[in-house]
């Protein structure tokens, strides 16, 4: 028996213990937010947080997670603010890889609230869009960004539709 | 159904069927149909459609709040194909955007054959759903002008009232009290008014407007086909022969899978047409325990005779076949190439080659298969549902009418979902077991079933006379043929009549150049064919074609000792089959002229490092039925010692007519560059042993975003008919790249995709 906190409830599984997490969430408690993409780490659309962390859970094994926090999109409730610059931006084309684009970069905006370019590319580049709308990914991330000091930056007259 | 009769569709869907229009009150709702051309006559509007018997197709209602709900027969897949079509309809309609929803509807034969492919959707619906909006606004008109005690017109549609100097009546209130009745013929139809066709009278242009599918793919609440379960299924995972076709079973054994628990054994699936041959199905309670499972069956096989083939074979072939005459048929013939080579001063020959290239659309294929009250319930998302629907009936052994499919959200298309062959394993197995079934491909099952873009082969020759004039060119090209594998009866015949023509490996050969002698022969490349499923993959055989085409149009303006843009230019000159047509080409090559003289003068000013470059290209995919003018540039840095080609930027300078949905029309612009970039310099799934190579991530690596390139996008005003913008991106993108470079370092590549070592050997030759 594994035991889990998923977006805030107590769950347990009779899950094997090598079963890999996506499964258990989406087939066992039901939660399809969360999608399979390659099964082997990388393309990103599996992401969920794992005690805040951003994990692939295609190739993470349920029992790895017992006594863990494991949260999902619906964790969010539509009301990060990143959900919402995604919509602002008008970010998603087929949309499969955005819940776990999403996870990935709620991560990245916890523990800097105002990324660079810089940094946006190397938290985002394992997350793989086939529609390729990285360039509405990336100024989704900037719009959420929670900085509330706006600095003059002399580089940044190019920004804007092609940040 | 043949190319004319699709054709035929699409021009009937473009000029509006001759189908009676209705508009009725039907309970509390307001409800607004396309009627067969036979519309009972006994039958008003309302009875009409209020009849349970008579099946109209209903394209949208309206109730008693105002909102409108339109019924969408196209697959989204990302292209947000629902808000387009709702655009143009609430446009004309003149409602409140915000009070707009749309529904995806199933397989019912009431809408019609159903496919979205080709970048046609709004090419298709733009006119028929302009009037169907017309006519609702005209009856609202009437309607609204009777309650306010006004004259109609006094009265004027706006924003869902309708509004007489300072009397209003919202739409909802007139659904609520109007009694409603009227039947438009088709040509009272497309008598009415339609805005003029200028895109600033669409709804939302100034205003803050959003796609309609957006919304649910950013909270995990979109309905992608793996997400479906239905009651009592089972899970499958297939196990793959080792060639995609002729293969045979000859033993299973799963003794080892049975110690599993959830394991529900194996089928070996019998296909009646022939899709597949020699699968087995693992059967298991939950999914985790398939892909176990998978694993631990022991399959041995008789292998079909393409077990040893590989990519390079492939390519023999197709230089075999570009070189014999004798081989293909016409596509195109103009002037007389051969007397033209016959008078030539001077020729020069290129062949240009791709590798085969696969689709990788994140959602692996899958469905869920239910025979429930007579009828095989499909539930899967799918591009071509009337290609698809008699295959899987066929596989089933039921009749056509005892299939259906539900539509869900593609998780990416790219041409993938096209023909939705996964679904006939899917109901074998269903079938075979007696229990609804949900089978689901893990990533290296979907990377071999894959329908790839084919390793393609073009050979061009190009002639001249003493003073180094052009004089015309031959172009043989060669691939395996999607059309053939798939939909054959879709195929038109050559212009020699000596055979089949599959449009979609030949399209992009029949140019807007203006040139005197001109020839394409366009050959199915049949070790390609025997071994995998050629596919359609985003821009089809625009991609590769045009990669060649436009690289050696850069090879003989350079021969001609001519500036590539300006000897373009001259080529584009809008003379004879060149002027275009109306609706879909008015303007013609002119057009696309204009937009590289936009693009010429853009980047007129552009400073460039050492061993830098820009490179041009100019194209009008998807078809010349269909043109959307695009021209590229791209410039690129070339790093001489490691061969690394980066691409700094792309230019696009595009005339696509009306542009229904901008912000739409910028993400698949933005889109399908990206994709160009990738087929230019990453993406490549040689042939190895009967099937791609590359099986997963780990080693097939499209762009990733730290490789985007900056992007410039310009969209010409226009008021000419739209077209479809959601491939026409990607096809310029790898010749200007490969321009670029010769422009860069000197070196031409003729190889996608432009790998660095393809250039260090260049450099080195």
């Amino acid at each position: 028996m594994i035991e889990f906190i998923l977006n805030g409830n107590k769950v347990q599984t009779d899950a094997a213990a090598d079963t890999p997490l996506v499964w258990v969430i989406r087939d066992e408690f039901g939660l399809k937010g969360t999608k399979f993409g390659c099964g082997v780490a990388m393309c990103g659309v599996c992401t969920v947080h794992i005690d805040g962390n951003a994990i692939r859970s295609c190739s993470y094994p349920v029992s790895a997670a017992n006594g863990k926090e494991v949260s999902t999109i619906e964790s969010l409730n539509g009301e990060h603010p990143l959900q919402s610059a995604w919509v602002e931006e008008q970010v998603p084309q087929c949309g499969y890889c955005q819940s776990g684009q999403i996870m990935q970069a709620a991560t990245l905006l916890k523990s800097n609230p105002n990324p660079t370019d810089e940094e946006i590319v190397n938290h985002m580049n394992s997350n793989y869009c086939r529609c390729m709308a990285y360039t509405r990914i990336k100024k989704a991330i900037k719009r959420a960004a929670t900085s509330s000091v706006e600095y003059f930056d002399p580089n940044a007259s190019k920004e804007g539709e092609n940040a | 159904m043949s190319i004319r009769d699709i054709s035929k569709e699409k021009k009937d869907m473009v000029s509006l069927s001759r189908r009676s229009f209705m508009v009725g009150s039907v309970k509390t709702s307001l409800l607004m149909a396309f009627g067969a051309s036979a519309l009972p006559s006994l039958l008003s509007a309302k009875e009409a459609l209020a009849s349970k018997t008579f099946a109209p197709n209903v394209w949208f209602e309206m109730d008693t709040t105002g909102k409108v709900t339109v019924n969408i027969a196209k697959a989204e897949m990302g292209q947000h194909v629902g808000t387009a079509i709702a655009r143009i309809l609430a446009d004309e309609l003149e409602c409140d955007w915000n009070k707009v929803a749309i529904v995806h509807v199933d397989t019912d034969p009431k809408w019609g054959y159903m496919v979205t492919g080709g970048s046609w959707s709004v090419f298709q619906t733009y006119k028929p759903m302009s009037q169907a909006g017309a006519a609702g606004r005209q009856v609202l008109v009437r309607a609204g002008a009777e309650l306010l005690g006004v004259s109609e017109s006094s009265c004027e549609a706006k924003s869902g009232f309708i509004v007489s100097g300072s009397k209003k009546i919202s739409y909802g209130d007139i659904v609520a009290k109007g009694n409603i009745d009227k039947t438009f013929s088709a040509d009272e139809l497309s008598a009415l008014p339609i805005k003029p066709g200028n895109k600033k009278h669409l709804i939302g242009i100034g205003n803050d407007y959003k796609a309609l599918d957006i919304p649910p793919k950013t909270d995990g609440t979109a309905v992608y086909g793996i997400d479906v379960e239905v009651d009592n299924m089972l899970y499958a995972r297939p196990i793959l022969p080792p060639t995609r076709y002729g293969s045979t079973v000859t033993n299973v054994d799963d003794s080892q899978a049975k110690s599993l628990p959830g394991y529900k054994g194996y089928k070996v699936l019998s296909d009646p047409s022939n899709t597949v041959e020699g699968w087995v199905a693992i059967l298991a309670s939950d999914y985790p325990t398939a892909i176990k499972a998978v694993d631990m069956v022991k399959v041995t096989y008789n292998a079909g005779k393409t077990v040893n083939v590989n990519e390079a074979d492939i390519q023999k072939e197709g230089e075999r076949i570009c070189r014999d005459r004798n081989e293909g048929t016409l596509f195109v013939d103009e002037g007389n190439i051969v007397e033209a080579q016959q008078k030539a001063a001077n020729t020069i020959e290129a062949m240009y080659t791709t590798s085969t290239a696969s689709h990788f659309q994140l959602e692996p294929v899958n469905a869920v298969a239910e025979f429930k009250d007579g009828k095989w319930h499909i539930h899967t998302g799918n591009q071509w549902q009337g290609l698809t629907l008699p295959a899987v009936a066929k596989a089933a052994g039921v009749s056509d009418s005892e299939v259906v499919i539900h539509q869900y959200y593609l998780g990416g298309g790219f041409g993938r979902r096209l023909f939705g062959d996964w679904i006939i394993p899917t109901v074998l197995t269903a079938k075979a077991v007696g229990q609804p079934v949900k089978m689901l491909f893990m990533r290296p099952d979907d990377a071999m079933f894959d329908q790839p873009r084919s390793a393609s082969t073009s050979l061009f020759n190009a002639a001249f006379d003493e003073s180094g004039k052009f004089l015309g060119m031959e172009h043989a090209l060669a691939a395996g043929w999607p059309t053939l594998a798939m939909a054959p009866s879709f195929m038109p015949d050559g212009v020699d009549g000596k055979g089949k023509v599959d449009p979609f490996s030949a399209s992009g050969a029949d140019h807007w150049y203006t040139m005197e002698h001109h020839r394409a022969r366009v050959i199915n490349n049949k070790v390609a064919q025997e071994t995998f499923t050629p596919g359609w993959l985003r821009s089809v055989g625009q991609g590769w074609i045009v990669w060649g085409l436009e690289s050696f149009i850069d090879e003989v303006a350079h021969e001609a000792k001519q500036n590539p843009v300006d000897f373009r230019l001259a080529m584009l000159d809008g003379k004879g089959k060149q002027a275009g047509k109306a609706p879909e080409s008015v303007g013609g090559a002119k057009r696309l002229a204009n937009t590289l003289e936009i693009l010429k003068s853009k980047t007129a000013n552009v400073k460039l490092a050492e061993n830098e470059g820009i490179g041009y290209s100019v194209t009008a995919g998807q078809e010349r039925t269909m043109p959307a003018w695009l021209a590229t540039a791209a410039h690129v840095h070339v790093d001489k010692a490691s061969g690394k080609i980066t691409l700094k930027k792309l230019w696009v300078v595009a005339d696509a007519g009306i542009v229904v949905h901008p912000d739409g029309a910028m993400a698949q612009m933005e889109g399908s560059l990206l994709w160009g970039t990738s087929l230019a310099l990453f993406e490549h799934n040689e042939i190895k042993n009967g099937y791609v190579a590359k099986k997963n991530l780990t080693t097939y690596q499209p762009l990733r975003m730290k490789d985007v390139p900056e992007m410039d996008i310009e969209f010409v005003e226009s008021d000419e008919f739209p077209v479809g913008l959601g491939e026409p991106g990607v096809i310029g993108v790898a010749p200007a790249v490969g321009n670029a470079v010769y422009e860069a370092v000197g070196v031409r590549l003729r190889h996608l995709p432009m790998l660095s070592s393809h250039v260090t050997e260049a450099l080195s030759a």
